[in-house]
């Protein structure tokens, strides 16, 4: 499964054209420990770099950006309940939601696995 | 991190993991691998160890260095017994706050423990106030470490019997590990602990001497900040600042009766206006029904949608398991159980004035 990822440590990975969304785990470790999880309801539509979710650790909150564009199809409702998924495993189960993308190429202008962890290097 | 100011910890921190940060210009551990939750939760049910050497350790000591010192804070100090610490406020003309402090009665001079963001206001303050004759000495070659935690006391007094016998506010000098330390039952968690300060060429070894008993576990400022919140402690910066009264803070216990008689402590007039008819807000404790926590600047509203003050701190509470926070709020709408609502991003949430503290302190009375 192609997997992207974006400059503000966003993961997106595309299935059957469908885009799943989280956060990286380098993301997960710089913010700790991870108690809230606000996210959006399936049907809402984003433009790209829009506000799409929250993420509160317990010492502050952080926006989640639209990776892409598109309509949001399923938040991970497994994250309201258990947060704490977040932390222990960030890059699997605990997307933040999926959506349908209604600009695919935009994928092209995302960073491949290698690309960022080279970006995450460079920011030690 | 580059030109901070850097503790005699330090070495020690970075050898443990912990993500330093900047803090009123010093590099301190924000947390350690086991994360804030955890370190949380070590200190409320077993010790944890905090390193709290930014603040500004001082002495005072001359004649009358008790009747000088009532002249820049709001508690009795003439009335402070030997070997006894007393928390207090120091205030400005207007009756803000200028920082909240502790004062030890040594016997011959006064201990004082001040915040690290405040020290050059602190000085300077006391420089215009205090006597000629008092003669301040910073004690900037101390480290000062906290053991905070139900298992603290055990702790200690494993080390030292003399630990046993102090209570809450009890402050003596004993060997601990062949060190020479200054020991004060007391902290900023509301748990039951002890504040050490030893110099600094010995905390490393003291510290690394706690830190090797299996109860106790580093814990860093994040854990500090959750664990005084909940505890319903003030920050100064957050809860205090200049233009805060020590009455809007529900800090009146702090003010003494003989020192309400006698008025004669910088800002006395609008200070006991405010004793006497009520301040116009007041810091309390908000409980937040949902799971979202609001922070630091949120708006509070009434039942009408009115802004009626704003939240100083908030965060996620470990121990009560939910979102707790502590704001101004205007009269008459900051009675205990009063229904409130806080805005976070566009939505009113619900939430109710509690009584302080959130959870109940366990001090060694």
């Amino acid at each position: 499964m192609p997997t992207y990822f974006t400059k503000d440590h966003e993961w997106v990975a595309v299935e059957d054209d469908i885009a799943s969304v989280g956060i990286t785990n380098h993301a997960q470790e710089q913010l700790g420990d991870i108690v809230f999880v606000e996210l959006p309801e399936a049907g809402r539509v984003f433009e790209m770099g829009q506000d799409a979710a929250v993420v509160e650790s317990v010492k502050a909150a952080s926006d989640i950006f639209a990776p892409i564009s598109g309509t949001v199809v399923e938040p991970n409702q497994a994250l309201e309940t258990n947060p704490a998924l977040v932390n222990e495993d960030a890059e699997g189960q605990a997307w933040f939601f999926r959506l349908r993308p209604s600009k695919p190429q935009e994928l092209d202008q995302l960073m491949q696995r290698q690309d960022y962890e080279a970006f995450v290097a460079s920011l030690k | 991190m580059h030109g901070l100011n850097t503790t005699a910890l330090d070495s020690l921190h970075r050898t443990l993991g912990a993500r330093m940060v900047d803090f009123a210009g010093w590099a301190m551990p924000l947390q350690y691998p086991a994360g804030i939750l955890l370190e949380h939760r070590r200190c409320r049910e077993k010790a944890a160890l905090f390193d709290v050497s930014h603040m500004v350790q001082l002495e005072i000591s001359g004649a009358n260095a008790a009747r000088c010192l009532e002249r820049v804070v709001v508690g009795d100090i003439q009335g402070l017994a030997p070997g006894r610490t007393r928390y207090t406020l120091m205030t400005n003309d207007a009756g803000g706050v200028v920082d909240d402090l502790m004062i030890t009665n040594l016997g011959d001079r006064y201990y004082l423990v001040l915040n690290a963001a405040r020290r050059e206001a602190d000085l300077a303050h006391l420089e215009a106030h205090l006597d000629k004759n008092c003669v301040l000495s910073l004690l900037d070659d101390h480290s000062l470490l906290a053991l905070q935690g139900p298992l603290a006391a055990g702790i200690l007094s494993d080390l030292n019997p003399e630990a046993s016998l102090q209570t809450f506010m009890d402050c003596r000098t004993m060997n601990i590990g062949g060190c020479e330390c200054r020991v004060s039952r007391l902290g900023y968690t509301g748990e039951d602990g002890f504040e050490i300060s030893v110099k600094a060429d010995r905390a490393a070894s003291l510290a690394s001497l706690l830190l090797s008993k299996n109860e106790v576990g580093p814990a860093g400022l994040g854990a500090r900040d959750t664990l005084r919140l909940e505890a319903g402690l003030c920050l100064y910066g957050h809860e205090l600042d200049e233009e805060t009264t020590p009455v809007e803070a529900n800090l009146s216990w702090a003010i003494s009766r003989r020192r309400r008689q006698t008025r004669d402590f910088l800002g006395a007039s609008r200070i006991l206006d405010e004793v006497e008819h009520g301040p116009a807000r007041l810091l309390v404790g908000l409980r937040l029904c949902g799971k979202a926590p609001a922070r630091a600047g949120t708006v509070i509203l009434d039942d009408a949608g009115r802004e009626v003050g704003r939240v100083t701190s908030g965060c996620y509470g470990p121990t009560v398991s939910s979102p707790v926070a502590l704001g101004y709020v205007a009269t008459p709408f900051n009675a205990t159980g009063t229904k409130l609502g806080v805005q976070i991003r566009g939505r009113t949430l619900d939430c109710d004035i509690q009584t302080l503290p959130f959870v109940p302190h366990r001090y060694k009375r």
